[in-house]
């Protein structure tokens, strides 16, 4: 069952190439703000390779010309009144915050470089 | 016989009738729950007390009450978001939060008198076809608790099918409304794209997610998508279109309906029962008068792919805000990197992180036009291909899924061929058109679903073919899940 | 002089002032109490929305209308991703490639020569929150009230040559912003802040050399001082054979130098993407011409008018243009009879002495522009002398009232009747006669010293010209 779905989807021969190495799987992954383990950086590789690789068959189509869709509802221009609505307790705003001091939310100290 | 197999409108002439009082409806609510959610898993958080103090407070008033719904026990997806009722999206990340406002259509179900009886299960953040990436159980199918429910919306399916609930709430992004009610042979309505508000629902794709019905039946699916829909000032994407009383649309009468048969949802890969209870099903549409003709989707194939590239650089960024900073669970260390880094490593489980570690690399410097306008490009396509067969025809009409409930564990550690198990769903959220899964039957003694696909916001039609289809159904479905009573 | 020219582009942050955030209801108003001006909306709480602040929108097409943009017509929002914890949503909701204006321009005018400097673009996004460093270093605490504030961020072209220049273009943007009214510009409390690209290259090459970018400009000055100190650095880093790397540093007003921030390895990779929820604009021509209508005279066109119609010279004009209120204060001044030359010169002169004395703005102070108008006249017409005019002024610019009823009630007005200017001179002529002798015989100095005993003896009162003509005539007679 599971081949038959897998060779329907494909619709094409899969050859493997590697599209993404482990450095960029670990570039991303600080720019998702995630750790992991080395072994899970090969397990990673592997899998983004391979969604990757499936992701690429969109190469066969032809998009000259065809705008890209962000939304599929043709509107324009839905904005709201420029009008105060109250805001929060400060208690409530706060109630989910890890960590608080005076009213405000507390974070570990922020190098410049962060 | 169960309350809750009697639908919502005899249940509130029932009740008007004082031949029974809503506190008998959550009162099967809790004691169904009771019987049989240890095996089926179906909820997250129990919302006993409120519900049953709402319902004294209902029993009342009930009789004077014309609320669309109620008295009526509705179950909400976890992703919902609940004031004062645990909110998890069945994430570890969220475990501690206490959320300080109520989704929009929390609001809606509540002003029209529906009491919530819980939070259902998922799969973590809506990403999962089989609610197995839930981090707190894994739902089971109440047909077969070795299968899954499916997913996301897994929980939302069994608990209707277990009879827990007379209905619920579902979320569907790419298929999670309608693939778990085909699982459950339940009924599940993803509505178009801007049909139902979004504030509230936690997101995990803004531009393909919807709120969408799970119910035993398309009465009671019609009455409670009339109860959620509507503009809403909180979403600049809900639309501002009339909501119709759905309801009046189930005549029974499809004469002449033209419906689309896409050959691309019956081609290879579809399993040989799925296929046979799917054709059976447009002979039956036939006899009732409909028109069925073979068309093609041409793009179809290429759904899957452009939607896991849309859907994961979507959920990169909208799940970027648990970090630890505002609230949910925060790693314990004095770095800033170091926390969010910890928090989010511990807070995600796999599949949650694979999407977004895909979604970040598909919007990195350098890939963004190769992969994400690529998607988006692929979707335009996709979208055309649904307006050139909806301009000569009312609905489409193919299976919900390719094959029914896989077993629990069977493709979890197969991403690939799990994204796969959605090809028949994920067009339609690509193209924002709604569609409605119906029970069609049995394969391998699990449920099959028929999904029907409309033009945007031509709910109406598809209760109207889905209900005329379901009265002469020759088949009467009903889980194998007992309980101590049954 | 050196053989380096300096090339400087300017990256300015103007808050809107609306009176609510850019995609909630939250008032947008600086200096509340830490976290009280917050909602799930801009906490970025699981499952809320952004709704766009049409007013806010307003604003930016009339900041790009008023910089002479063009406007794109078909605009969107987008994601700019990066984590940060006065960043709730872990992205801002920015604009990427469609800003709403584009291709404008600013004209300054430094040493009197005049030159446009171009407006790359202007887009619309949203503030981050405030972040307060305990002293203790045992951590950061951060207030939202400031999250979701509306912002225009304005990306000038790399075409300043001089510190000046970069200085002369904050001060004509800052005005331009005022004339329309859509913020406080004030960059102490943040609402104006801005960032510099510096790169310099020998004269006459005409590739640009590499840039580093200033941050912690936090006034006109510091950006003059940073630019130029920056300016130095790179040419004695090129002279003495090395590179300027790419990098963003700081500039510290303590030690007047700059120092790195980060390196350009640092640099982000923010992932933009069209924000799906937030609906695309449509600026057509009607909202356009709504809000071009709404636009006053701005302070080019106020410039040319004040030296064309009212015989300003230019600096004048330049300066009395550079605030609004202050050039709304000419305009009323002026509105009447009154001499907008003389007007002018009080302006210039013991007004702005006066307020830059008391740091105070024209608008904080209780005399009133019609009332400097009628002190004005009140010279003119030779009712007070310009002596008594200055004791009437300090009246008036502290405490305000009419300058006529200050004139009365304190009796300061001129002695300009001959007859009773005779009757008080005489005696002083005759006590002074030896003077008048003096001034026959050719010593000038002593007509002055008559006038000053005169003026003496009538407090100031007695009017001038007629003071010296009678002066005379008396001398004659000798």
């Amino acid at each position: 069952m599971n081949d038959q779905i897998f060779s329907l989807n494909l619709g094409m021969e899969v050859t493997i190439v590697s599209r993404i190495s482990e450095e960029e799987v670990k570039y991303v992954a600080n720019l998702a703000r995630l750790s992991f383990s080395d072994e899970e950086i090969k397990t990673f590789t592997t899998q983004l390779d391979d969604i990757i690789g499936f992701a690429e068959q969109l190469n066969e189509l032809n998009t000259e010309g065809v705008e890209p869709t962000t939304h599929v509802l043709d509107m324009h221009n839905v904005m709201r009144k420029d009008q105060v609505v109250p805001s929060l307790p400060r208690e409530e705003a706060l109630k989910n915050a890890p960590l608080q001091e005076e009213g405000q939310v507390k974070v570990p100290l922020i190098m410049e470089a962060d | 016989m169960p309350l809750f197999e009697e639908g919502l409108v005899r249940l509130k002439q029932k009740i008007h009738n004082k031949e029974i009082k809503a506190s008998d409806l959550v009162d099967e609510a809790f004691t169904r729950i009771n019987e049989v959610d240890d095996k089926v898993k179906a909820f997250l958080t129990l919302n006993e007390d409120q519900a049953k103090a709402e319902a004294r407070k209902l029993d009342e008033q009930a009789l004077t009450s014309d609320a669309l719904l109620a008295g009526m026990p509705i179950g909400l997806k976890d992703n919902l978001v609940t004031k004062g009722l645990k909110t998890t999206c069945a994430s570890r990340i969220l475990e501690n939060y206490d959320p300080i406002y109520d989704a929009t259509v929390v609001e809606k179900v509540r002003a029209e008198q529906a009491i919530t009886i819980g939070k259902l299960n998922m799969d973590e953040f809506a990403m999962g076809s089989s609610t197995e990436n839930s981090a707190y159980a894994k739902t089971r199918n109440p047909w077969d608790t070795d299968r899954v429910p499916g997913g996301s919306s897994g929980g939302s399916a069994a608990a209707v099918a277990a009879g827990e609930v007379l209905f619920a709430l579902g979320t569907d992004t790419g298929g999670s409304i309608r693939q778990p009610s085909a699982f459950c042979g339940v009924v599940g309505m993803k509505p178009t794209y801007g049909r139902v508000s979004r504030f509230g629902v936690v997101a995990f794709a803004s531009s393909l997610d919807q709120v969408g019905p799970i119910t035993r039946t398309v009465e009671d699916n019609a009455y409670l998508l009339e109860a959620i829909s509507g503009l809403d000032a909180h979403d600049s994407t809900s639309a501002n279109v009339a909501v119709p009383n759905y309801a009046k649309a189930l005549t029974g009468e499809i004469k002449g309906l033209r419906v689309a048969i896409p050959k691309e949802y019956l081609g290879e890969g579809i399993d040989a029962a799925v296929k046979d209870q799917i054709k059976a099903a447009i002979r039956q549409l036939e006899a009732l008068g409909a028109e069925c003709e073979e068309v093609s989707l041409p793009h179809s194939q290429y759904a899957v792919p452009a939607y896991y590239i849309i859907a994961s650089s979507e959920a990169s960024a909208n799940l970027a805000r648990f970090d630890g900073v505002r609230y949910g669970v925060r790693a314990d260390t004095n770095d800033l990197i170091e926390m969010y880094k910890k928090s989010r490593s511990e807070g995600f489980g796999d599949e949650v992180k694979r999407r977004i570690m895909l979604g970040t690399f598909a919007l990195s410097s350098g890939y963004y036009d190769a992969y994400y306008k690529k998607a988006q490009q692929a979707r335009t396509l996709i979208k055309q291909d649904f307006e050139k067969v909806l301009e000569n025809h009312d609905i489409i009409v193919g299976p919900t899924t390719p094959t029914p409930a896989f077993k629990v564990g069977e493709l979890i550690d197969d991403p690939l061929t799990m994204y796969a198990n959605d090809l028949l769903t994920i067009p339609v959220n690509l193209a924002g058109v709604p569609a409605i899964s119906v029970p069609c039957g049995l394969a391998d003694g699990m449920p099959v679903g028929l999904q029907m696909i409309g033009r945007p916001f031509g709910e109406e039609t598809l209760y109207r073919a889905a209900y005329a289809y379901e009265q002469t159904a020759s088949f009467k479905l009903a889980p194998a899940i007992k309980g101590a009573n049954d | 002089m050196s053989n380096f020219e300096t090339i400087i582009g300017l990256e300015v942050h103007v808050e809107l002032k609306t009176k609510t955030k850019a995609f909630c209801g939250c008032a947008n108003e600086f200096g509340a109490a830490p976290n009280t001006h917050t909602c799930p909306i801009c906490l970025g709480h699981p499952g809320v929305l952004p709704i766009l602040n049409e007013e806010a929108v307003d604003f930016a097409i009339k900041a790009a209308l008023a910089l002479n943009c063009d406007i794109t017509r078909e605009t969107k929002f987008d994601r700019k991703n990066y984590f940060y914890p006065d960043n709730p949503k872990a992205y801002q909701i920015s604009q990427f490639d469609k800003p709403i204006g584009r291709n404008g321009s600013i004209e300054i005018e430094v040493d009197g020569v005049k030159k446009k400097i171009g407006v790359h673009r202007l887009h619309l996004e949203e503030d981050a929150g405030k972040l307060n460093h305990l002293e203790d270093g045992s951590g950061s605490l951060v207030d939202f009230n400031r999250v979701g504030t509306p912002l225009i961020e304005i990306v000038s072209e790399a075409d300043m040559r001089s510190p000046k220049e970069a200085y002369a273009y904050l001060e004509k943007l800052k005005a331009i912003m005022q004339y329309i009214d859509v913020s406080d510009v004030k960059m102490e409390e943040g609402s104006l802040r801005c960032d510099a690209n510096i790169s310099i290259r020998p004269f006459g090459q005409t590739t640009f050399g590499t840039k580093t970018e200033l941050k912690n400009l936090n006034s006109f000055t510091f950006v003059e001082k940073g630019i130029a100190y920056e300016e130095r650095r790179q040419e004695k880093v090129l002279l003495s054979g090395g590179q300027v790397e790419q990098e963003t540093r700081r500039y510290n007003d303590a030690t007047k130098t700059t120092t790195l921030m980060r390196g350009k390895e640092g640099s982000d990779d923010y992932r933009y993407f069209p924000e799906p929820d937030i609906i695309k604009l449509k600026i057509d021509d009607a909202w356009i011409d709504r809000l071009q209508a709404e636009i006053p005279e701005l302070p080019d066109s106020r410039q040319k008018r004040y030296v064309e119609e009212m015989g300003l010279t230019d600096y004048d004009a330049m300066v009395l243009t550079q605030q609004k209120t202050m050039s709304d204060y000419f305009e009323t001044a002026t509105a009447g009879d009154a001499d907008p030359k003389l007007v002018a010169n009080w302006l210039m002169g013991e007004v702005s002495a006066y307020l830059n004395s008391k740091y105070l703005t024209i608008d904080e102070v209780p005399m009133k522009p019609e009332a400097l108008a009628k002190l004005v006249q009140l010279i003119e017409k030779g009712t007070i002398s310009s002596k008594i005019a200055k004791k009437v002024f300090k009246d008036l610019i502290e405490k305000g009232g009419d300058p006529e009823e200050i004139v009365k009630a304190k009796g300061l007005v001129q002695i300009s009747d001959e007859g009773a200017l005779r009757d008080l001179m005489l005696p002083i002529l005759e006590a002074n006669k030896q003077s008048m002798i003096d001034y026959k015989n050719g010593k000038d100095r002593a007509l002055g010293f008559l006038v000053g005993q005169v003026m003496k003896a009538s407090h100031g009162k007695a009017n001038p010209t007629m003071v010296n003509q009678i002066i005379l005539e008396e001398i004659d007679k000798l």
